[in-house]
């Protein structure tokens, strides 16, 4: 071999410092290209906006200042206060059940076709948003806070069963282990062995999932799921904008206050 | 080389006989090659051997812990191989196990800790309230006692030292009134100073109570300081048994292969 052929032989063996990701680059240009697509059939443009900007200020000063008047006042109490209880009703029953429900989807302490037809319902579960199984719920069994409060159940069911599932895959099998060699029965290792290493990470999940549940009991009753999204969708069809900040507001304080409390809960469980 | 005979098994005041004792975790690799051995109503056997010897597979088969491949494994005349659900159960609560890296459920406390001894005998709605018969909490009190950490009742496990952790660990085990005490590697993680400790608090607790101790220990000096017999293993087998004083150089190397470390 020459040594020239050496030389060339060896700057081919050595990659580029820094090579081209064409597919990359492919997928980018594929996401632009569908995105000026997409906004060309949606009317999605910046003169559409700007069109619109006069509306929306109008709106906004429509909303001030907030509507204080009794009547009102009470109006949004009482959709506040059967919010409160969807969420916490919601919260409870949902958690309760995602108990055994996440238990059975454990893959280091259950049979696999256990686990898998577990987490097949969890999945099912989790598929839509509460929105639309509040649509399904008020259909089913009419309007009103019990339509809500299933709603929610089902998404709590599936959100929290899945991260308890995942947060037992992840205990320390020595643990249970030195349970289990004391002769304790399944319920007991479970009991004395599991949950002690699960609790803090659950009540965290609760305390999250309560949070979310207000959030979202302040939307089912958009569909007619019960609570102050009733009374926020009545507003929004009179025109009753300054109502409608009103409740806006006490959303906002709603959610500040959870947020608190589930500070406090996860405090408890620590 | 000395080893117990299969005919030593059938003898009596015998609490714990393994026959031809096989174990492969993968087929043809086996752990745990035809072990016989024969365990008396009291006394120390300390098990040693280099790592991957099976010294902690041989202890794990004798509570069920891991189901052996073949042979017998009679725990006062119940063979451990052929058990298994309630009746496994019923015979491992009488086998305390001191474990490696403590095992102590973290997040509960000391007290905690130690009433799960009692698991096997307790319901599992006493267990959920934490409602244990007064009697085992009495016994747990003296086990503290004992153990020397009388005021840590309400401690979580996680703030113990690894020595206190060890000791409730032996607490938990003997929680169980056990006929017999297995540990595994129980200093594994402990200075030299708190692995004496540990050793010998286990060895008086135990013979106090007349139960018979197996310990797997890397630390051949200690095996010799507190076991009245020492069982070295390689390679799946038995290549001594015999009191401390008759272990020599010799058996070392065979059991630990090489001569440079002694």
């Amino acid at each position: 071999m020459t040594q020239q052929k050496q030389a060339t032989s060896m700057a081919n063996a050595r990659p580029l410092a820094l090579p081209a990701n064409w597919p990359r680059r492919a997928a980018f240009t594929a996401l632009a290209l569908y995105a000026i697509y997409a906004s060309s059939t949606l009317d999605f443009t910046w003169e559409r906006i700007v069109r619109g900007l006069p509306q929306g200020a109008h709106f906004l000063a429509r909303m001030w200042p907030p509507n204080v008047e009794p009547f009102k006042l009470d109006l949004m109490w009482q959709g506040l206060l059967e919010s409160i209880k969807i969420a916490i009703l919601a919260t409870a029953f949902g958690v309760l059940l995602a108990l055994p429900l996440g238990l059975l989807a454990a893959r280091n302490l259950m049979p696999g076709w256990v686990s898998w037809a577990a987490r097949g319902v969890t999945g099912l579960l989790r598929s839509f948003n509460s929105l639309i199984v509040a649509i399904l719920f008020v259909k089913a069994v009419g309007f009103g806070a019990l339509a809500g409060i299933l709603a929610l159940i089902v998404g709590t069911l599936g959100f929290v069963s899945k991260l308890f599932a995942e947060a037992i895959e992840e205990v320390d099998l020595a643990q249970v282990e030195a349970v289990r060699s004391t002769g304790a029965s399944f319920a007991n290792v479970l009991i004395m062995g599991v949950l002690p290493q699960v609790m803090a990470r659950f009540a965290g999940f609760t305390a999250y999932q309560l949070d979310s549940n207000l959030r979202n009991s302040t939307m089912v009753g958009i569909v007619g799921g019960g609570g102050i999204g009733s009374a926020l969708y009545t507003a929004y069809q009179r025109f009753d904008y300054d109502f409608v900040f009103t409740i806006l507001l006490a959303v906002i304080a709603i959610v500040m206050v959870s947020e608190l409390v589930s500070v406090q809960i996860r405090r408890l469980f620590q | 080389m000395t080893t117990v005979t299969s005919s030593e098994a059938t003898s009596s005041g015998a609490s714990l006989v393994i026959r031809r004792l096989c174990k492969s975790y993968v087929l043809d690799k086996p752990i745990l090659r035809d072990i016989d051995l024969v365990f008396g109503e009291r006394g120390i056997t300390a098990v040693i051997g280099p790592s991957g010897a099976g010294k902690s597979t041989l202890i794990r088969c004798v509570n069920g812990l891991v189901s052996a491949t073949s042979g017998e494994i009679l725990f006062h005349g119940e063979d451990m191989t052929r058990l298994s659900g309630k009746r496994l159960r019923e015979m491992r609560r009488r086998i305390g196990m001191v474990h490696q890296e403590y095992s102590l459920v973290e997040r509960l406390s000391v007290m905690e800790n130690l009433l799960t001894g009692r698991l096997g005998y307790v319901p599992a709605w006493r267990a959920w309230l934490r409602r244990f018969p007064p009697a085992d909490i009495a016994q747990a009190y003296e086990l503290l006692d004992a153990i020397g950490l009388g005021d840590f009742a309400n401690r979580r496990a996680d703030q113990l030292s690894g020595g206190q952790r060890q000791r409730v660990g032996i607490a938990r085990a003997l929680m169980q009134q056990p006929d017999l005490l297995l540990a595994d590697e129980p200093t594994s993680s402990l200075d030299p100073k708190t692995s004496v400790e540990i050793v010998e608090l286990m060895s008086n607790l135990a013979s106090a109570r007349g139960i018979p101790v197996i310990i797997n220990i890397h630390n051949v000096d200690l095996a010799k300081r507190f076991a009245s017999r020492i069982v070295g293993m390689s390679q799946g087998a038995i290549v001594f048994d015999g009191p401390p004083a008759a272990l020599t150089e010799k058996h070392l190397a065979d059991i630990y292969g090489g001569q440079s470390w002694i």
